[in-house]
């Protein structure tokens, strides 16, 4: 079980990568890369997973002793997701500026910037 | 003995602009733009004046602090430290001194347009500042990203100007790619060590074998940082980015926040990774990075037109030469860098301030375009030259001094081509900025072919209205620079600040131990190679004359034909640098395949 999620995220991570080297649009490259992002999610939380452990979250069902998943790892997640969704947000607004300036998103019909 | 100082008031320091930063965003417009101005000033004034703070408290040693009282027991911890030596407290100097131009500069240049540029600007100081102080690797990727997200943002503030968008969506894209790809490392070393700051890192990841993954961790944690150091291949967004965005905002990418990737990478790799990787693996993966950076960015430099994007691949070729001298493992050659570092962010800075007026002025910062139009202005062409004689490091300039100390210090790691490299790049890149400013300001030299519009990347957009004259506060911030490249140079303080901040870098022992275990500061050596010698100054003089050459040859290249035998290589190297964002990022992957077979052959 665990190894498949560290290749799934493994997969996510380089598919991602890929998705941008190939992208013919730069609203597909930024999902691309909030793809390859979401690989680094299920590499921490795989990470941080327990055989038969319950959430960590103690109360009056769940007493401190007793097994619990790593919660720095899911603390991290969800850093990351924040970073993630600002840093999202930010590049898509570039790309609505760019087709507006450039009229057109293809990476390959971007060329002022060549040389 | 230097007892670890406790300094619980560093925190403010992130939390003041960050804080401002959200205020100022708040206020949109409800604002009098000088008000804005103000305000903003006062807060990068305090950060600077807390940073010079931080740098007396730390002394020679340490200062820090847990953040929220998460104290260590038995060397174990799960909290988060800021730590503040000579190197992390004087680069929070140089942030908040280079905030401060920026801001001083910007007081008549971003005219339009609510309180975004200031807000966005406090921001990144904020990101700078905690990721300079943090101790922690999860903590210094927030941060990095924090700054990396101002920062795209700030590029692409212009948003009617077309290439300032383009530029900063391929600077946001392969950044934040490369910081995700550093979080990939993070996860694997928290999957083997279980704790994420430096100096436990440091602890704990020689009791487990050496094997593949740690390489693949170390070149992952690396990449963000690598990418942000602009090392080739990760360098193909900088010159993007430098030539689109504002001229305070470039002053701030090249003066020092290029540099932060460099000391994050430098950071990570000697006191997390110290005690599993050998120093020779270190030295030999840096110092390839750091001659195959200086150059290809000192041969692209030369090819430029463009001064924005000339004087960024002059960054890039700094940054292989600061890494060469980081590379040599040696407190004298650190020493260097870090003159090297502040004397060079100085000149850059105002150069980079120059080329703003000149933009402001006449629409174009294209070679061709502005040929004899700075006639007469005879201040401005000073200041011009002045810093491009910096730049090529000549004495009494902290480039120059900088640039002597490191030479001589990685020469004793790698050989007598150290001193020739650093001579040949400063040359090359303080060449091709004299030759710009002939062109400019003396008119001088071949007219060259006329410039074609769809070739050469478009400026941002001159401000409308802008004044004619150069207003007083653009003067007084360039003067300041300049004069400050000289003071690094010439104050001897400032030498034996630097060699602390080298030996503390080293000092990875130590950093876990004052950390951990609260112990004492191992003492320091006093440094007597920390000041100009007389081959220093000879090598300078040489760099000097090379680099006049270099610009004589430039301007009257029609008559020396046996330059053209270099264009293939030339067109070769420009052809590569496509400003397609699936070319970058296939070349950071490219990189990173050769970095991991660079570590793991090292290793062996």
């Amino acid at each position: 079980m665990q190894v498949l999620a560290y290749l799934v995220a493994g997969y996510l991570v380089l598919v991602g990568a890929y998705g941008i080297v190939r992208s013919r649009h730069l609203v597909h490259a930024v999902v691309c890369l909030s793809i390859s992002q979401s690989g680094t999610y299920v590499l921490l939380l795989a990470v941080g997973y327990q055989h038969s452990a319950s959430a960590p979250v103690f109360g009056s069902t769940t007493r401190p002793n007793r097994h619990v998943v790593d919660p720095v790892v899911q603390a991290m997640t969800l850093t990351d997701i924040v970073v993630s969704a600002t840093v999202t947000a930010l590049l898509l607004a570039l790309s609505v500026q760019i087709n507006k300036r450039h009229g057109t998103v293809d990476p390959d019909e971007l060329i002022a910037l060549r040389g | 003995m230097i007892g670890v100082a406790h300094d619980p008031w560093m925190p403010l320091l992130v939390a003041l602009p960050a804080t401002v930063a959200c205020l100022l965003a708040l206020c949109d417009r409800a604002l009098p733009r000088r008000v804005v101005d103000v305000v903003a000033m006062l807060t990068v004034l305090g950060v600077t004046t807390g940073s010079v703070a931080l740098l007396i408290g730390a002394g020679n040693g340490r200062s820090l602090t847990w953040l929220g009282g998460w104290h260590p027991k038995d060397g174990v911890g799960v909290g988060i430290a800021f730590v503040a030596d000579p190197l992390s407290a004087g680069l929070c100097v140089l942030i908040g001194s280079l905030a401060t131009c920026a801001l001083l500069y910007s007081w008549h240049y971003v005219a339009r347009g609510g309180t975004h540029f200031h807000a966005l600007m406090l921001f990144f100081v904020a990101g700078m500042l905690g990721f300079v102080l943090s101790a922690d690797l999860f903590d210094m990727i927030v941060f990095f990203e924090l700054m990396g997200a101002a920062a795209y943002a700030l590029t692409g503030i212009h948003i009617e100007d077309e290439t300032a968008v383009e530029g900063g969506l391929n600077f946001g894209l392969v950044n934040s790619l490369g910081a995700y790809l550093s979080l990939t490392g993070l996860a694997l070393l928290y999957a083997r060590a279980g704790q994420l700051g430096l100096p436990q890192l440091g602890r704990l990841l020689p009791e487990h074998r050496v094997d593949v993954l740690v390489v693949v961790a170390f070149v992952l944690v690396l990449a963000g940082f690598l990418v942000k150091g602009a090392l080739v291949p990760f360098h193909f967004w900088l010159a993007d980015a430098h030539a689109v965005a504002p001229a305070p905002v470039c002053v701030m990418f090249s003066g020092v926040m290029v540099e932060l990737g460099l000391y994050g990478a430098a950071r990570i790799s000697l006191v997390a990774f110290g005690g599993v990787l050998s120093e020779d693996t270190l030295r030999r993966t840096f110092v390839v990075l750091g001659l195959v950076t200086a150059l290809l960015g000192a041969v692209m430099c030369l090819g430029q037109r463009h001064l924005k994007r000339l004087l960024a691949f002059s960054t890039i070729a700094h940054m292989g030469l600061f890494t060469i001298g980081f590379a040599a493992l040696r407190a004298d050659a650190l020493t260097g860098v870090v003159l090297y570092v502040a004397g060079h962010a100085a000149v850059k800075a105002a150069l980079f301030l120059l080329a703003g007026v000149l933009l402001d002025r006449h629409q174009s910062v294209d070679e061709g375009q502005l040929r004899g139009l700075g006639r007469g202005r005879w201040g401005e062409a000073a200041l011009f030259f002045t810093a491009a004689l910096g730049l090529a490091g000549l004495p009494p300039f902290g480039s120059g001094l900088g640039k002597a100390i490191t030479e001589d210090g990685a020469a004793l790691s790698f050989g007598h081509w150290v001193p020739a490299l650093f001579v040949l790049v400063s040359a090359l890149t303080g060449g091709s900025v004299l030759r710009f400013a002939s062109h400019t300001y003396l008119g001088i030299g071949d007219r060259g072919e006329p410039e074609t519009k769809a070739e050469s990347p478009e400026d941002e957009e001159a401000e409308s209205g802008a004044p004619r004259h150069t207003p007083a506060t653009m003067t007084t911030s360039i003067v300041g620079l300049v004069a400050a490249g000289i003071v690094i140079g010439v104050l001897p303080g400032i030498r034996g600040f630097a060699s602390a901040a080298a030996q503390r870098l080293l000092d990875t022992d130590g950093y876990a131990s004052q950390l951990l275990d609260g112990g004492p500061a191992t003492p320091l050596r006093h440094d007597p190679a920390a000041a100009w010698t007389g081959t220093g100054i000879l090598l300078g003089i040489v760099a000097i004359a090379l680099a006049l050459a270099v610009a004589a040859a430039g301007l009257w290249q029609e008559r020396l034909p046996w330059l053209r035998l270099g264009h293939p290589v030339m067109r070769r190297l420009h052809r590569l640098h496509t400003g397609h964002i699936g070319d970058y990022v296939a070349w950071l992957f490219a990189g990173l395949a050769a970095l991991v077979l660079l570590v793991g052959l090292a290793r062996t």
